[in-house]
């Protein structure tokens, strides 16, 4: 979970300013697509690498970014070398390797504050009536609420089994989407009341 | 002071509060009444999260909502629905940026806030990972770090233990701020300065805690 994500330090990599990060995530993503072949992803996976051991990062730490999507590489590659052959679903995979990483680089090293700051900064000279602040606060709270309804989610699971309800959707859903909105709308007030406009 | 001209508030058609009147200038308020009597809607007033259909709130004279969400803290009885950001430090300073108070401001006064609360070990933790104790205790912290001049708390205690309930109580009673108190919880409100009783969107019963709470005991026996 991308909340959980985040190790403190003090590093090149955690000082860098978060809309740097931003920025040159973009570039080596879309670079990697731009330019394709093993040259690009050796190159973008070295500096991944490099990235991570600037911001004192282990295996573990690539491990764990990578962990949630290691059925969706799986797939890929199956269907990859089902249609074309094992080099180049290695090549894919690898691609989307490299992409995860260097997504996860930032993440690890950049607090959700710092990251609505770069949002803040890169929309700094979008038009007027981009309603900047409002973007960037909705960033965090995706962040900060996705805890928060996993809680409901495991709590209404629990009081539908507690009832004999074990696999029903509908059961599952309603009372969720209750709560959220219910959670949204004091939210929208808690924020209100700490002065945002 | 806080004060409360022809106050009605109508949702719906009905009337949740009913053309209420009254000043408010003492320290240490406590709001009692029945579920789905209007008192949650009466202390959605005090900083404009609600705004009244007809009458007015004022703050030492001043009507406008900016104001008294400036002046006027409030801090839910769920403090899940208060924490906006996945860190704590990052949560107090929230407020603090809407103030656009400067960097060096904000570090000094979550500094400061901290420490007066012991909360200097949760000051990188995850908000989502702290109990409920501490979270009560952050969303507090992030009310009081905007120092306003009154903080109206909405059932602060329905989620606490018997030990956060207490130390909850004593952290209150050290505030210097106007606190208004809406609670089920009676013990709280033992030594306030004054009591409102609120049922059906009127207050019908205001006074000294001893006397409306023992009125209030008795009602609810009938």
């Amino acid at each position: 979970m991308l909340t959980d994500l985040y190790v403190f330090g003090d590093s090149p990599a955690h000082r860098a300013r978060p809309v740097v990060k931003i920025v040159a995530l973009v570039i080596l993503c879309t670079s990697l697509f731009i330019f394709e072949g093993w040259p690009s992803v050796a190159i973008a996976g070295g500096l991944v690498i490099c990235g991570f051991a600037l911001a004192g990062l282990n295996p573990r730490h690539a491990f764990i970014s990578l962990r949630p999507a290691l059925w969706i590489l799986a797939a890929i590659f199956v269907v990859q070398a089902f249609l074309t052959d094992v080099i180049f679903a290695s090549f894919v995979v690898l691609r989307f390797v490299v992409l995860i990483l260097a997504a996860a680089l930032v993440t690890l090293t950049t607090k959700t504050s710092e990251f609505v700051e770069g949002i803040q900064t890169a929309l700094k000279h979008a038009p007027s009536w981009v309603p900047k602040d409002q973007i960037a606060l909705a960033v965090s709270l995706c962040l900060r609420f996705i805890p928060l309804v996993r809680t409901v989610l495991h709590e209404v699971r629990q009081a539908q089994r507690a009832r004999g309800l074990d696999r029903n959707l509908t059961a599952l859903l309603v009372p969720l989407v209750v709560r959220t909105l219910k959670t949204a709308d004091e939210v929208s007030q808690a924020i209100y009341s700490r002065s945002f406009d | 002071m806080i004060e409360f001209t022809d106050v009605s508030v109508v949702k719906n058609g009905r009337a949740i509060l009913k053309d209420i009147s009254l000043c408010l200038p003492e320290r240490r308020i406590g709001i009692i009444g029945r579920n789905g009597s209007g008192k949650s809607t009466f202390a959605r007033l005090f900083n404009g999260i609600e705004t009244p259909t007809a009458g007015k709130v004022s703050l030492n004279g001043a009507a406008e909502r900016k104001t008294l969400r400036h002046h006027v803290g409030f801090v839910f009885q769920n403090p899940d629905n208060q924490i906006v950001y996945p860190i704590v430090s990052e949560d107090l300073s929230f407020g603090l940026k809407n103030l656009k108070l400067s960097r060096e401001e904000t570090k000094e006064r979550l500094d400061e806030v901290l420490q007066r609360f012991g909360l200097e070990h949760l000051r990188d933790r995850l908000t989502h990972q702290l109990s409920g104790g501490e979270k009560q205790m952050v969303a507090l912290a992030g009310v009081l770090v905007m120092k306003p001049r009154m903080i109206v708390f909405d059932e602060p205690t329905t989620l606490l233990d018997l030990w956060n309930k207490r130390k909850f109580m004593a952290t209150l009673n050290t505030l210097e701020q106007h606190v208004v108190v809406v609670s089920h919880d009676l013990d709280l409100l033992g030594d306030f300065d004054r009591v409102l009783h609120i049922e059906d969107g009127s207050i019908i019963d205001d006074g000294t805690p001893e006397r409306v709470v023992a009125n209030y005991i008795r009602s609810s026996q009938c």
